[in-house]
């Protein structure tokens, strides 16, 4: 237990202290909530939805900031490899799968504080918190979303051995895990294809449970957001362990 | 007591043997020097002996426990600085140190009492809460060894510690490491390329060179191996100078390298004037004749027929084909 604190507290420590990258990576979730918040916001009226379209899409970028910082926490493993920390961990007597653990607690922890600050910001952009409850199931989504991308950072990460492979994952993991996920439209109204592509998208459900926390209304069930992204996470960190076991250094 | 016991150990990369069938021991309490060019398998040694990489074959005991199947107990047993920097720069050297300790179950006052004095013996104290990306490499390399320290290992390696430091830092490196060693009674490996800084630090030195171990004793043995004393010419024509001074009774062997020769003899100063003479009357043109006592360097020459600085040059290339053929797999 102490081990993963230990790496926990590291993750934790580098990310407040990088005010930089805080900042930074606020900036492309906010920049698409004012573009398509305000400006598709008088024209798109989602059928079935009372709400504004903005509100529609705060906690699609919610878990597109939580996506974000997550993949890259995992991803960062790789600069311990070129910097050279990282042998400092592996020689030590403790276990990989110890490591890896603290590495995903760090990556979720940092990645739910980013999300959290885009949700504060979005109440001052007509976005609300209907009630703890809802905040709390929010809150549940985030960190999961959380655990599950930063173990697929690592997953990626572990074999890697630059940063080269990073804009790969980049742009043929992220961007169409958060393109199919529904953050920005709504799912039921797709066509059968392209509904049946979202509903193999792990994103698509931590979405729809950020949504059923925040709005009160989801199009997926979130008992089934629950279980399909606990199993998506379950799965991640058991992969992700499995290759951060195998790496070499 | 032997406390580092090599048997038979082998590292084979994608064909390319790296450690080939090495075998040795070290005593507890000496300081035992690895030397050799870059590349001839120093530092897969050292990982081998610190669990980071497996052997292809043979066996390793560090401070009585098995390398492969008891991994955890042969690293608490070992400290270990790496040759190139193991430190987190976002982090203050207190705070490196506190995470090393953590990772080694270092009760929390223990922890924080042996912080305080190695960050003194270190001279780092009054740093201890700055980022080390504002340190320097010497300083740097000195937190690395007071984070080494930490968990109280019986055996520390340290790979290449001094390269690329300054001659000063470099002394006051080699310091450390010998108060270390007296005071705390640590066996201490070290790997270098710096023949000089070998010879005036290491109790023993074994020489590997293409993953071989080729001489292991202590340098004042090594260097009396030799025998004599060295007298080397800088010539262009040593195939014909070879030969003539071969004929002398006080001549025990020769070595032929780059533009220069090197004759091993007895009473060197003596007979200066016989190869000059012999130069002269066979028209063999001399650039420069030097006389020295023999060197580690020297020892290292006479088992390869080849300087370490010439080896220098090959290996770093062998070095980037390694890498890049590495990285295509």
């Amino acid at each position: 237990m102490g081990v993963i604190y230990t790496i926990w507290l590291r993750n934790v420590k580098r990310y407040l202290r990088s005010k930089s990258r805080i900042v930074g990576s606020l900036g492309m979730p906010l920049f698409f909530l004012l573009i398509l918040g305000f400006g598709l916001n008088s024209v798109i009226n989602i059928p079935g939805m009372e709400h504004d379209y903005i509100r529609f899409i705060i906690p699609g970028i919610v878990a597109m900031s939580v996506l974000f910082t997550s993949v890259f926490s995992g991803i960062q493993i790789i600069w311990d490899k070129q910097f050279g920390f990282l042998k400092e961990t592996l020689v030590a007597p403790v276990s990989r799968v110890e490591i890896m653990l603290g590495q995903t607690l760090g990556g979720a922890t940092t990645a739910l504080i980013q999300g959290l600050i885009i949700l504060v910001l979005s109440l001052f952009l007509g976005g609300g918190v209907p009630n703890v409850a809802g905040f709390l199931i929010a809150v549940l989504f985030m960190v999961l979303i959380g655990l599950s991308f930063t173990a697929l950072g690592i997953a990626f990460a572990s074999p890697m051995e630059d940063m080269h492979g990073f804009q790969l994952v980049m742009n043929f993991v992220i961007f169409p895990v958060f393109g199919l996920s529904g953050a920005v439209f709504p799912i039921s109204t797709l066509p059968p294809f392209l509904r049946y592509l979202t509903y193999l998208d792990p994103l698509t459900y931590g979405v729809e449970g950020i949504r059923a926390g925040l709005l009160g209304t989801s199009q997926i069930s979130p008992p089934v957001c629950f279980f399909a992204l606990i199993g998506f996470a379950t799965f991640m960190i058991f992969l992700g362990g499995y290759l951060f076991k195998r790496m070499k250094v | 007591m032997k406390i580092i016991i090599l048997e038979s150990l082998t590292k084979k990369f994608n064909g390319f043997t790296a450690v080939d069938n090495v075998s040795f021991t070290v005593k507890e309490g000496e300081v035992f020097g690895f030397l050799g060019p870059n590349g001839a398998g120093k530092t897969t040694t050292i990982s081998m002996l610190a669990t980071l990489l497996g052997p292809t074959l043979g066996e390793a005991h560090v401070n009585g426990f098995n390398i492969k199947t008891q991994k955890d107990d042969v690293r608490k047993s070992i400290g270990i600085i790496f040759q190139d920097p193991s430190l987190d720069e976002e982090l203050t050297a207190y705070e490196n140190m506190d995470f090393h300790g953590r990772l080694y179950h270092i009760k929390k006052d223990i922890r924080e009492k042996r912080i305080k004095e190695l960050l003194k013996l270190v001279e780092l104290d009054e740093r201890k809460n700055d980022l080390v990306k504002k340190f320097s490499g010497g300083m740097r390399r000195r937190l690395e060894i007071a984070r080494g320290l930490l968990h109280e290992p019986k055996v520390l390696f340290l790979d290449e510690p001094t390269l690329g430091l300054d001659p000063q830092t470099r002394n006051h490196i080699w310091e450390y490491i010998q108060k270390l060693n007296k005071e705390k009674k640590i066996t201490v490996m070290i790997t270098t390329h710096y023949m000089e800084e070998a010879d005036k630090l290491c109790d023993r030195v074994a020489i590997i060179d293409k993953g071989k171990i080729i001489a292991l004793d202590t340098p004042k043995n090594l260097k009396d191996g030799i025998g004599g004393d060295l007298i080397t010419v800088e010539t262009p024509d040593a195939e014909s100078l070879c030969p003539l001074v071969q004929e002398f009774s006080w001549f025990k062997s020769s070595n032929q390298h780059d533009g220069f020769v090197t004759f091993n003899v007895m009473d060197a100063e003596k007979h200066i004037a016989g190869i000059a003479d012999l130069s002269c009357q066979n028209n063999i043109e001399i650039k420069s004749i030097n006389v020295h006592k023999p060197t580690l360097e020297d020892v290292f020459l006479h088992f390869t027929g080849r300087t370490i600085r010439e080896e220098e040059a090959g290996s770093v290339e062998h070095m980037r084909m390694m890498h890049k053929a590495r990285r295509r797999r």
